[in-house]
């Protein structure tokens, strides 16, 4: 090592982890490194809500000592993380961009944020997001809007638009995300980066502020795949704290990741290629569709009939969802209250001044959903369709192997553009959600850019629990877009 | 009054004894200091999961399979409503799949009432008022305790199959002696680990369809139980006879001025947005747990009352009183070892009210069969019971040291021979069937025997003596 060797910001997760772990670069370097970047760019980014810098220095220290010491501080030594700042940290405030939380510091760690701590991860800061991770923008946040690194007069995406934009920006290698109905994949799609929802349950739900309970999935964002699956094997696996989490341990995912798509069922999603969708991002997806095939992979038309209404029943499922676990901001524990005479009105004047008009428009939209004499009509209809919708994958899946599709119907869209309008809004998620009602896992892959220019995500969808297959697929994209030798890895 | 009958249906909602609460690792405990057992889930912290109590499930399914119930796979749902001292502002609650259905309790005079169903769902916090009197609305501050949020409740729904008060408080008593039998809960309407809520209707006599009914809170004992039931009765009674309609409402139970006030109505009740609770699975008790805990079911109290009615012959009465009061173990147990079934019972009933004390099995058997031989009056047999609670011992020993000598045999015959000779007269009549003069020659043998003589033995000999 001499003065050839690059900056760790240039480098992707498992390199720095594995340079940290060798004792060939200090975790306290690699973290200035990355400050400095963000010091150089984040007033412009606005990627963070806070920065950890404080904490990170003192976790850094602790890391460089470990390997002096011969001890093995873990997969992701050393290796800055971003956090979505709805993921609980101890003693760290946690705001979900929302005025509400006010103040509020959990007196405890999510599951996923002790996971990477025990990997030797390095926590930098807590990423913006739109308010309790409803939107699809990053617009939505009590604290100002994030910008797309690659055209600060655009979009990241959303919700965990903070998260995408750091790991655009070389704020940080890897960084964590949640995934309603898309707020991982799609601000991936849009800032160029890779992007893994899992299967629902594979990672544990514990410590993050719950939006919609039954479609929430937390998950990686990271610049290259094989980042990705470094970060999902160390969060996934069982926890007994959520009730939800599947049994099974973490997947073996890095040492699959080479194994190419020789031989595998390949479908494009007729229902999510048509209206809609920018011509330039379908040329991308059937681009893709393309490399897989060059890579061995039997590509062919799959259909998925239900997928068409998954974004209605979406928007009655989650709101319907959020008005519940949303409920508990009433200014009575924590967080912020508007003193008033009477317990109902403080409720109410914390809630007005807490909450911002997308959250109030769900907050109305689920309580609607679940009133009597309506639940039959609208909440219990959209479950109908979601059952349908898992009844449809499942059909697809004994065709295929693998489903692709495109992320975002277009490439990231100038701030303000849809921010009036959110019915626009919400159409941005039509091809994201399908894989939350299913709770099947998808990945967003970068495969090379629009016609303006910018990021293009395609959509890979795998079956419960076949995120390694999924991964091997989304690796081939990554190589074929980087002009490698497609037909697998070494 | 007559012509009209009372309908009520309970609702009652016990905590379960385990030693964590529903969803958490937290102490189930009563009177600690406030907010001392608590973590982010019972405290709805954002992030926070649930995970369910695998003994709070145990529990719950002892007592549906006590009750008769039929245990059935079961889902939780939320129910929705603003309140402080209920940290998620949503209840998680078991909704239209609880985990018991179809039960029944039989009161002790054999009546069956139906249960509906006893499901599962978590408790509240509990707010108190600070200052100007201590009512909501007029406090100055409200403070909330939360170490009872989320503490396992049952909640257990009754048919509208009682008929009276006195049956509403019955059903309760019965209730609350499978609750203790199986170890449930500890079932103190005092201390609100057992509440009750009432709905009650009327309708003339004979009719098959139901009133109006109206559902009454805060009813904290039995007693107020009772009464508010007949309160309620009459006022809707008065109601219909005045051609008035009874309002369907949420009514309080006013210990202080004995009556009911309306707290809402069915258009002001609350629309509680149920929906299935997303953060947590089904529940399906496997077949082997159910048979488990089946199989260690204790004998309850119905049962108990019936095993004890057939091996000492005694009536309703006397059984429910002495399985009541939990003495139908000591009276079996006495049988056992030799005593008499009828002085068991009888004293049982009657002698040991308070406690059994230092009372042991063969003490209490050992005394019957003196009492029995004639070696000591029913009199005499108190005391002595009194005195084996008291300190324990031997009846033999203890009824020396009380110095109830027991006469023999031959004494007891040469005192009644005596009486005979003494009284030639009086015998003439005795043989000639006059039975009145019984009395006057036991009064001769106890005067004669410093009333040591067993009445019942000196009977028997002169009838002997008659005969032969």
């Amino acid at each position: 090592m001499s003065d050839a060797v690059p900056p760790s910001t240039s480098l992707p997760a498992v390199e720095i982890a594995a340079a940290v772990r060798r004792g060939e670069r200090s975790a306290v370097e690699v973290l200035e490194e990355h400050l400095a970047v963000i010091h150089e760019r984040e007033h412009e980014i606005h990627a963070f809500n806070l920065l950890m810098d404080d904490h990170a220095r003192v976790a850094a220290a602790h890391v460089d000592r470990q390997v002096a010491a011969g001890h093995d501080p873990g997969p992701l030594a050393g290796v800055p993380v971003a956090l979505k700042d709805n993921l609980c940290t101890s003693g760290v405030p946690t705001t979900c961009s929302s005025r509400i939380l006010e103040g509020w510091c959990p007196p405890y760690d999510a599951t996923v944020v002790a996971r990477l701590r025990m990997a030797g991860a390095i926590l930098i800061g807590k990423t913006n997001l739109d308010e309790f991770a409803m939107g699809s923008s990053t617009e939505h946040s009590a604290f100002g809007p994030t910008r797309n690194p690659h055209d600060p007069a655009r979009v990241p995406g959303g919700s965990s638009g903070g998260s995408a934009a750091a790991v655009a920006a070389g704020f940080a290698p890897l960084a964590l995300g949640s995934d309603t109905g898309g707020s991982i994949r799609q601000p991936a799609s849009l800032c160029g980066v890779v992007g893994v929802k899992p299967t629902y349950g594979r990672v544990s739900r514990y410590g993050l502020v719950a939006f919609a309970s039954s479609l929430d999935q937390i998950g990686p964002l990271a610049p290259t795949v094989a980042d990705a699956a470094a970060a999902l094997e160390v969060i996934a696996g069982h926890d007994p704290l959520d009730s939800t989490s599947v049994p099974e341990p973490a997947p073996e995912l890095l040492a699959r990741l080479g194994e190419g798509v020789e031989g595998l069922r390949v479908g494009v999603v007729a229902e999510l290629m048509g209206e809609g969708i920018a011509p330039d991002v379908r040329r991308r997806v059937e681009a893709a569709a393309d490399a897989l095939a060059e890579a061995g992979a039997k590509v062919d038309d799959a259909t998925v009939p239900a997928a068409t209404y998954g974004l209605s029943a979406y928007y009655l499922i989650a709101p319907a969802e959020a008005s519940s676990n949303l409920a508990r901001y009433d200014g009575v524990r924590y967080g912020l209250r508007v003193d008033a005479p009477t317990t109902a009105a403080m409720n109410t004047a914390t809630r007005t001044a807490g909450f911002g008009a997308e959250v109030k428009r769900r907050i109305m939209l689920g309580t609607y959903a679940l009133s009597a004499g309506y639940y039959d009509a609208y909440y219990g209809k959209a479950q109908k369709v979601r059952t349908l919708i898992i009844r449809d994958f499942a059909a697809a899946y004994e065709s295929f192997d693998l489903l692709l599709s495109p992320v975002s119907p277009t490439t990231a869209f100038p701030l303000g553009a849809k921010a009036a309008d959110p019915l626009t809004m919400y159409l941005s998620d039509v091809c994201t959600i399908p894989s939350n009602l299913a709770g099947d896992p998808s990945v967003s892959v970068p495969f090379g850019t629009g016609d303006d220019g910018l990021a293009i995500g395609v959509q890979v969808l795998a079956p419960a629990l076949a995120e390694a297959t999924m991964l091997r697929a989304a690796a081939v994209l990554e190589d074929a877009v980087a002009g490698n030798h497609p037909g697998g890895r070494r | 009054m007559s012509e009209w009958e009372t309908v009520v249906g309970l609702e009652v909602h016990c905590e379960l004894a385990t030693a964590s609460k529903l969803f958490c690792g937290c102490r189930n405990a009563f009177g600690d200091e406030p907010n001392t057992n608590v973590c982010p889930v019972c405290l709805g912290l954002p992030g926070s999961l649930p995970v369910l109590n695998r003994g709070a499930v145990e529990l719950a399914m002892r007592l549906g399979l006590a009750l008769g119930c039929e245990v059935r796979p079961s889902t939780f749902h939320r129910k929705n409503y603003f309140y402080p001292d209920m940290p998620k502002d949503y209840q998680i609650s078991q909704y239209d799949e609880p985990i018991n259905v179809d039960g029944v309790i039989e009161l002790p005079d054999g009546t069956r009432i139906g249960v509906e169903r006893a499901h599962l769902e978590e408790d509240t916090g509990k707010s108190t008022h600070v200052g100007g009197g201590g009512r909501i609305h007029e406090a100055d501050r409200s403070l909330v305790d939360y170490n009872r949020a989320g503490v396992p409740l049952v909640e257990i729904v009754s048919r509208p199959d009682l008929r009276s008060a006195e049956q509403a408080k019955a059903y309760v008593n019965e209730l609350r002696a499978v609750l203790l039998a199986t170890g449930a809960s500890d079932a103190r309407m005092e201390e609100g680990s057992m509440r009750v809520d009432a709905n009650v209707s009327v309708r003339p006599a004979g009719s098959s369809t139901f009133g109006t009914r109206c559902e009454v809170k805060n009813l904290n004992s039995t007693r107020s139980l009772a009464r508010a039931i007949d309160y309620e009765t009459r006022r809707q009674i008065e109601l219909l006879t005045d051609g008035e309609p009874v309002v369907q409402q949420t009514r309080h139970w006013d210990e202080a001025d004995g009556r009911t006030h309306p707290l809402r109505s069915k258009e002001e009740a609350f629309d509680y947005r149920y929906f299935p609770e997303p953060d947590l699975v089904a529940l399906a008790p496997l077949e082997e747990w159910q048979a488990a805990v089946a199989e260690a079911l204790p004998l309850l109290p119905a049962a108990r009352r019936r095993r004890l009615a057939d091996v000492t012959g005694a009536g309703i009465a006397s059984v429910a009183v002495v399985v009541e009061r939990g003495l139908d173990h000591l009276v079996l147990a006495a049988m056992e070892a030799g005593g008499d079934a009828g002085r068991l019972m009888v004293h049982a009933e009657h002698d040991l009210a308070g406690t059994t004390g230092a009372l042991d099995v063969d003490a209490f058997a050992g005394l019957t069969r003196m009492e029995a031989d004639g070696a000591l009056t029913a009199t005499q047999a108190k005391a002595v019971l009194a005195e084996l609670v008291a300190n324990g011992g031997d009846p033999q020993a203890v009824a020396a040291a009380l110095g109830y000598e027991a006469l023999s045999g031959d004494v007891l015959a040469e005192a009644v021979d005596a009486a005979v000779a003494a009284n030639p007269g009086a015998w003439d009549r005795f043989l000639a069937g006059d039975t009145k003069v019984t009395g006057f020659f036991v009064g001769q043998v106890m005067k004669a025997t410093a009333g040591k003589a067993d009445g019942k033995a000196v009977t028997a000999l002169l009838r002997q003596r008659a005969a032969g």
